[in-house]
C-alpha cells in the first residue's frame, strides 16, 4: 500500500510513532566531522523528518542503532548477576537497501551462527522495524549493484523525498498510523540499478594462493590498523568482552561487549603471548576474505554489501572495491 | 527468545593443587558432563573471562589447570579453597575419543598442553583393554615447568611415557620426574623416531602445544608414514564468547570454538589465520 506525506503530516507520523518507538535516522552531526568545522552524516533519534539526511551517505552504518557499540550484558555484585534491561520501546531505523541486507548478514552470524541465537543481539532486534530511504542516485564509492544488493523486500515502509512531499510503500503498518496520517498512492521504492563503478568478485579463490599475492605487503605498507573500515562497515560483528567494576565499590560492575576489529592490535593475542597476523597485510587479507569467500562459504552470501562506506572511511585511501577487483584478475593471471 | 548464555554460574573451588610455580589445577564443584577436550569460559566479576580447556572431570567436578600468565588467571591464582569462579560451557567439540578404539594411540603434548588431554588419558587408562597400545610423550621447557608429575607416574605403570625437557636450568634436574617415566633433554621433536609403530595403519596420534611445536611434532609423524587423517591437533584462539559470534577464533570460514578447538591435522593444515 503507498502512501503521500506532507512535511508536516509525516512529522505527524513520526509523533504518533514515537510514543511506543524510538526513531533513528541518519542525520547532520553537527562539528562531527574529520576535519575542523565539517559535519558528519550519522546515527541519531530524531523527531522530525527534516532532519533526515537523504542525499548523503551516513559514514556510520545503522548496526550502531540496533547492535549498539557498547552493551551492558550484565551487572555483578556481592549477590550475583542481575542482567541488564533494555528500553521498553521499540525501534524503527531508516536506513538503505544495502543497509538492509547487511543487517540480514549480521543476523546469520548472530542468530543462526553456533549453537543458539544471541540473546542480547535477538533482544534489540525483534523490536526493530526498518524504513528503507530510497536510492534514487548512487553515491560514490558504492558498489551495491555488482554485490546484489542494490534491492530489498524486507522493509516496514519505504520513503522517499520527491517534490516536497515524502513518497511511502507500505508493507507493514505500524498501528495503522501510516493509513491514518498518509494520503493513499501508488508508490513503489526507487532502488539504483547502477553504480559508477562496478566491481567483479572473483569465485573460486585458492586460499593459499590468495595468502602468497604480493598485493598484501603494499597494503601492509600502507594500513595504518586503525579500523575504521570495520568500525563503519554494516556487516562486521566481531566484540570482545569488558569487565568494569565501580570506583566506590569494586565488588560493583557491569560485563560489557564493545566492538572489536580484525584490524586492530590485540585481536588474537592470547595470554602469554602468543597471536596471529601481526603484520597489517596479513590483516587485511583475513578482512578481505571473510568479505567475499569465507562467509559466502558457510553462509550462502557474500558478507560484503558494497556500502563503500569503508572506502570513505580510510584513512591511507584504500579501497576495498578496488582491492577485489584487482585481486580477482591477479588470482586470475595467476592460474594462467 | 533464545536463553541467555553469557551469563556464568557460580562453581565453588574444592581443592586447589599446585603443578609449576605457575601453573594451578583447581577442582571446581560442577555438574557438568563435559566430552574430554572441551573448554569452559572462566570469569572473575570486574576483571574478565577467558576460555580454559578442562583438564579432567569426574562426578560432580571438573578440574582445569590454570597459568598465571594474564589478567583473569592472575586473579585465579589468588584465590583458595572455598572461593567461587564462574563459568560457562562446556564449548567446542572434544576429542573423538572411539576412533581411538583398538588403535594404537600416540598423545605427544607440549606444556600446558597435556592439560587439554589429561582426561583423554585417563579415561584410556582406566580402561585400557579399549587400546591395542599407548605412548605419551611430553614435553616441558624445564624440569620445574612439568605437569602432572604424579600422573605421569601413574600412567607410567600402564603406558609407555616420555618426558622430555629442553634444558635443565639451575633449580632443577629430571629426578623431579617420577623414575617410571623415560627421562631425556631435547625437543618433543626428537622422541618420534623412536616411538615403536609395529602397525601403521593401526597408529592415531594427539597432538596438542604452541602452534610451533604442533607443526613440527605434525611433520615428524607425516615422515614416519602417517596419513594426515590418523592425526588430531587442538588448536588454542583468543575467544569472547564460545558460541561462535564474537570472530575472534574465526580462521578461514571456521569457527574454533565451534568446529574446533580439535581438529583432524588434515583439516588443521588447511587452517591458514
Amino acid at each position: 500500500m503507498g502512501y503521500r506525506f506532507t512535511a508536516a503530516a509525516f512529522n505527524q507520523l513520526l509523533e504518533s510513532l514515537r510514543e511506543k518507538y524510538r526513531v533513528y535516522a541518519p542525520t547532520l552531526l553537527k562539528g562531527k566531522g574529520k576535519f575542523s568545522d565539517t559535519d558528519l552524516v550519522g546515527y541519531a533519534e530524531i523527531s522530525k523528518i527534516e532532519d533526515v539526511v537523504f542525499n548523503q551517505k551516513s559514514y556510520f552504518s545503522p548496526k550502531e542503532t540496533f547492535y549498539p557499540v557498547t552493551q551492558r550484558l550484565f551487572y555483578f555484585n556481592e549477590n550475583g548477576f542481575s542482567e541488564s534491561v533494555v528500553d521498553e520501546k521499540g525501534m524503527i531505523v531508516f536506513l538503505r537497501a544495502c543497509d538492509i541486507q547487511a543487517v540480514e548478514r549480521l543476523d546469520k552470524i548472530m542468530l543462526e551462527n553456533g549453537p543458539s541465537a544471541d540473546y542480547y543481539y535477538e533482544r534489540l532486534r525483534n523490536k526493530l522495524k526498518m524504513i528503507v530511504m530510497d536510492c534514487q542516485e548512487s553515491f560514490d564509492s558504492c558498489f551495491c549493484v555488482s554485490m546484489g544488493t542494490n534491492k530489498t523486500e524486507n522493509y516496514s515502509a519505504s520513503v522517499r523525498l520527491e517534490n516536497g512531499v515524502y513518497l511511502s510503500d507500505v508493507k507493514e503498518d505500524i498501528e495503522g498510523l501510516f493509513a491514518f496520517h498518509g494520503e493513499t498512492i501508488e508508490v513503489s521504492p526507487k532502488f539504483v540499478e547502477s553504480n559508477k563503478q562496478s566491481v567483479k568478485v572473483p569465485e573460486n579463490l585458492v586460499l593459499e594462493s590468495v595468502a602468497a599475492n604480493p598485493i598484501w605487503e603494499e597494503y601492509g605498507s600502507r594500513c595504518i590498523a586503525c579500523g575504521r573500515c570495520t568500525v563503519v562497515c554494516p556487516s562486521c560483528s566481531c566484540y570482545t568482552m569488558q569487565d568494569i567494576f565501580y570506583d566506590d565499590n569494586p565488588k560493583c560492575g557491569e560485563r560489557r561487549r564493545v566492538w572489536a576489529s580484525c584490524q586492530i592490535d590485540g585481536f588474537t593475542d592470547m595470554a602469554g603471548g602468543h597471536s596471529f597476523r601481526r603484520n597489517n597485510g596479513e590483516r587485511m587479507r583475513f578482512k578481505v576474505m571473510h568479505k567475499i569467500k569465507d562467509f559466502k562459504q558457510r553462509f550462502g552470501v557474500h558478507m560484503c554489501v558494497g556500502c563503500g562506506r569503508c572506502d570513505n572511511a580510510c584513512p591511507e585511501y584504500i579501497s576495498l572495491a578496488h582491492c577485489i577487483d584487482r585481486l580477482g584478475k591477479e588470482e586470475a593471471e595467476n592460474r594462467g | 527468545m533464545a536463553k541467555n548464555s553469557y551469563l556464568p554460574f557460580k562453581a565453588k573451588i574444592l581443592a586447589k593443587y599446585q603443578q609449576t610455580e605457575l601453573d594451578w589445577t583447581y577442582r571446581l564443584e560442577c555438574q557438568i558432563q563435559p566430552i574430554a577436550g572441551q573448554f569452559m569460559e572462566v570469569s572473575l566479576p570486574g576483571v574478565g573471562e577467558c576460555p580454559i580447556s578442562i583438564s579432567d572431570f569426574g562426578d560432580g567436578y571438573i578440574e582445569m589447570t590454570i597459568r598465571r600468565v594474564g589478567q583473569v588467571t592472575g586473579g585465579i591464582d589468588k584465590l583458595v579453597p572455598g572461593d567461587y569462579l564462574f563459568l560457562r560451557g562446556p564449548y567446542g567439540n572434544g576429542f573423538p575419543l572411539e576412533s581411538f578404539y583398538d588403535k594404537h594411540l600416540i598423545i605427544a603434548a607440549g606444556g600446558t598442553g597435556l592439560a587439554p588431554v589429561k582426561s583423554v588419558i585417563n579415561y584410556f587408562y582406566a580402561r585400557p583393554e579399549l587400546l591395542q597400545r599407548c605412548d605419551i610423550l611430553t614435553g616441558f621447557k624445564t624440569p620445574n615447568d612439568v605437569l602432572f608429575k604424579c600422573d605421569l607416574d601413574k600412567w607410567a605403570q600402564t603406558f609407555r611415557v616420555e618426558v622430555t625437557v629442553d634444558k635443565l636450568d639451575e633449580f632443577g634436574n629430571l629426578e623431579v620426574i617420577a623414575n617410571s617415566c623415560s627421562r631425556r633433554t631435547g625437543l618433543i621433536t626428537a622422541l618420534i623416531p623412536d616411538v615403536e609403530i609395529p602397525s601403521l595403519e593401526d597408529v592415531r596420534v594427539i597432538i596438542v602445544g604452541p602452534p610451533v611445536m604442533m607443526k613440527f611434532t605434525a611433520q615428524e609423524f607425516l615422515c614416519r608414514g602417517l596419513a594426515k587423517e590418523s592425526i588430531w591437533v587442538s588448536f588454542e584462539r583468543k575467544m569472547s564468547c564460545g558460541l561462535g559470534k564474537c570472530g575472534h577464533c574465526k580462521i578461514d570460514e571456521t569457527y574454533v570454538c565451534l568446529e574446533g578447538p580439535v581438529f583432524n591435522f588434515a583439516q588443521a593444515q588447511t587452517l591458514l589465520d
